[in-house]
């Protein structure tokens, strides 16, 4: 298992690399990357590598840029600086083997599509023209009805697909949107905020959901979170993105507060309870927007 | 009309038919309810809605210009609805990075004021065409009659384009509708596709127009699709009604112009409103029994041992 990948770049004050048993193929990998956004660097010098089938959480204060770095990575949004390679390519859209989740509010009530059809289009939504009738004996169609019923198996959802999508509940809706990214089989997997706005049964278990497809179907996923303590016991590594620079590592050496305080310029505790749960403490006068949002446990 | 209504199916429909021009309405009708239904269902997907509505009262100026100016009114309906629907389009739409799952945010500011400003050019073309004023019922409200041969050639050749425009965008269409951010990072020019789909609803919008005026182009391009959504949520499924009702509302419709003293919009307008009714009526019903099932009947022992006392 790789237990690495990347490099700690901090204002080119601190630059170390960290060595780990390589294994996997190279995913994603960024150098000295950097992102604009209204005419104003969010990010710069970024360096990272993601492998196969990691599961990779990538951590921050809001506004910081962790959401351009997905779009980034997409090819949704072009990087002011540095290279970039995905899957062996320059990022672009339109590549059926990333699968993505935007940041998002649920379906509206009232959206009548079933759940089955929002995961077809995951498999030939980006095509032109309209499926031919699905003839009992059409090959094509027949391939297609069969994935998505494996995915829908897969990530649980068999018993509400067929309902119209606005009627399932925030849950159910990220199960069958995370089906929806995986039909054609992506290598990597893009996923912003997906925890957000889900209660914490659904969290934990999607969750779970989310390590067991990175495992079994070696998928890399990389996922931005607010709070990083339901998949913190799954996480491989973890990228933290701040205006100070960005700190790649596994979560035990990279959620500390030497390095949180070196982030932030100021001074940060990280608390552990008695479950493993993680607080981060900072400062009381910090201001508010300053604060890190790693979520505080109850 | 000089008509009666003999309450015998075969011999009024015959009747119906050996008129030129109520064959014309039912040509012209048929090609405009389906092309309504069909954009009317992706419209209702995309909560469009209003846009379609403005796309449609611009119609009116478009038609009451070339009344004025002496050309085909087609030319004025079609020629304003697809430059509405550019403009439209071209609209900064300030929509928030994730407000687009399962339909659109829009500018309904903007857009309602390129309405009212529409509606006034209609009716100052009306007051410079004077003598207009019995026409201008008809461009609002509709008519059956004096539907020419030329007319129907006209909403054929621009239904067909617009229906095989719709089957080529097909799935990108449904994609960028209900899930644009997903689609875009698939590759799917979802601003393109939204530009296409409002010339689209332009061309509908113009088109149906022609037979139920203006005003009560919501007759056909959104109850049906309205209705067809409560009764699926498989999109396929959901067009095939979809269009299936606008055929039966329009069909009937004009039959029941033709028979009595009322005109076509009302009728129209009054069956698609029955129709959203007995659709929503039925959602709520299926959907109450699927949250509280039944009770099943008491066992018939039960039953059939009060009854033997």
């Amino acid at each position: 298992m790789n237990r690495h990948a990347g490099e700690i770049a901090l204002d080119a004050t601190a630059s170390r690399n960290l060595d780990g048993v390589d294994a996997g193929r190279e995913v994603v990998w960024l150098s000295g990357a950097a992102a604009q956004m209204g005419g104003q660097t969010i990010w710069s010098d970024v360096s990272l590598t993601v492998r196969a089938g990691e599961f990779i959480a990538i951590l921050g204060p809001n506004g910081v840029g962790k959401s351009t770095l997905l779009k980034a990575i997409l090819g949704l949004v072009p990087l002011a600086a540095g290279q970039a390679r995905v899957l062996g390519a320059r990022p672009k859209t339109g590549n059926a083997a990333t699968g993505y989740l935007p940041q998002r509010r649920a379906f509206d009530p009232g959206v009548r599509v079933r759940g089955v059809d929002i995961v077809r289009l995951g498999w030939d939504g980006d095509r032109w023209g309209v499926p031919l009738p699905a003839l009992p004996w059409a090959h094509r169609s027949r391939i297609a009805r069969q994935r998505v019923r494996e995915v829908i198996d897969l990530v649980g959802a068999q018993s509400y697909a067929n309902r119209p999508i606005g009627q399932s509940s925030g849950g159910e809706q990220q199960r069958l949107l995370i089906a929806q990214a995986l039909v054609r089989r992506p290598e990597l997997l893009l996923l912003d905020e997906p925890l957000d706005s889900l209660d914490v049964t659904s969290q934990a278990s999607i969750s779970a959901l989310i390590q067991s497809v990175c495992r079994s179907e070696g998928v890399a996923v990389m996922l931005v979170a607010h709070d990083v303590n339901p998949i913190l016991p799954y996480l491989d590594q973890v990228i933290y993105l701040s205006r100070r620079g960005v700190v790649m590592g596994p979560p035990e050496e990279v959620i500390t507060a030497d390095t949180l305080s070196m982030l932030y310029g100021t001074p940060i505790d990280v608390l552990r309870d008695h479950a493993g749960r993680l607080v981060v403490v900072g400062q009381q006068d910090l201001p508010l927007h300053r604060l890190p949002r790693l979520r505080h446990s109850p | 009309m000089t008509t009666e209504l003999n309450w015998n199916l075969v011999d009024d429909i015959r009747q119906l038919l050996s008129f030129h021009f109520m064959l014309n309405a039912l040509r012209a009708g048929t090609i405009v309810a389906g092309v309504a239904g069909a954009v009317g269902y992706l419209m209702v997907l995309r909560r469009q809605t209003f846009a379609g509505h403005t796309l449609a009262l611009i119609g009116f100026p478009g038609a009451a210009g070339a009344t004025w100016l002496g050309l085909n009114t087609a030319v004025g309906y079609f020629g304003f609805c697809v430059a509405g629907a550019l403009i439209i389009s071209a609209l900064p739409r300030r929509g928030a990075p994730n407000a687009g799952l399962g339909g659109f945010s829009e500018e309904s500011a903007a857009i309602g004021t390129v309405q009212a400003f529409a509606l006034a050019c209609g009716f100052l073309f009306v007051s410079l065409y004077s003598g207009f004023l019995n026409g201008l019922n008809s461009l609002l409200f509709g008519t059956i009659i004096g539907i020419t041969d030329q007319q129907v050639l006209v909403l054929l050749i621009a239904g067909a384009g617009c229906l095989l425009v719709l089957i080529l965008l097909g799935r990108r269409l449904l994609f960028s509708t209900i899930d644009p951010e997903v689609a875009r990072a698939k590759g799917v020019p979802t601003r393109l596709v939204g530009t296409a789909f409002l010339v689209l609803l332009g061309v509908a919008a113009g088109g149906t127009s022609q037979i139920t005026g203006s005003l009560l182009v919501f007759a056909l391009l959104v109850a049906p699709a309205a209705a067809a959504t409560r009764l699926t949520a498989q999109p396929a499924a959901g067009v095939a009604l979809s269009i299936m009702l606008a055929l039966l509302i329009t069909w009937m419709g004009e039959a029941f112009a033709f028979f009595s003293p009322y005109p076509i919009g009302f009728w129209v307008t009054t069956l698609g409103f029955a129709a959203f009714l007995l659709a929503t009526a039925y959602r709520g019903i299926a959907d109450r029994i699927a949250r509280h099932p039944p009770i099943p009947y008491p066992p018939r022992r039960v039953l059939s041992g009060s009854a033997g006392r």
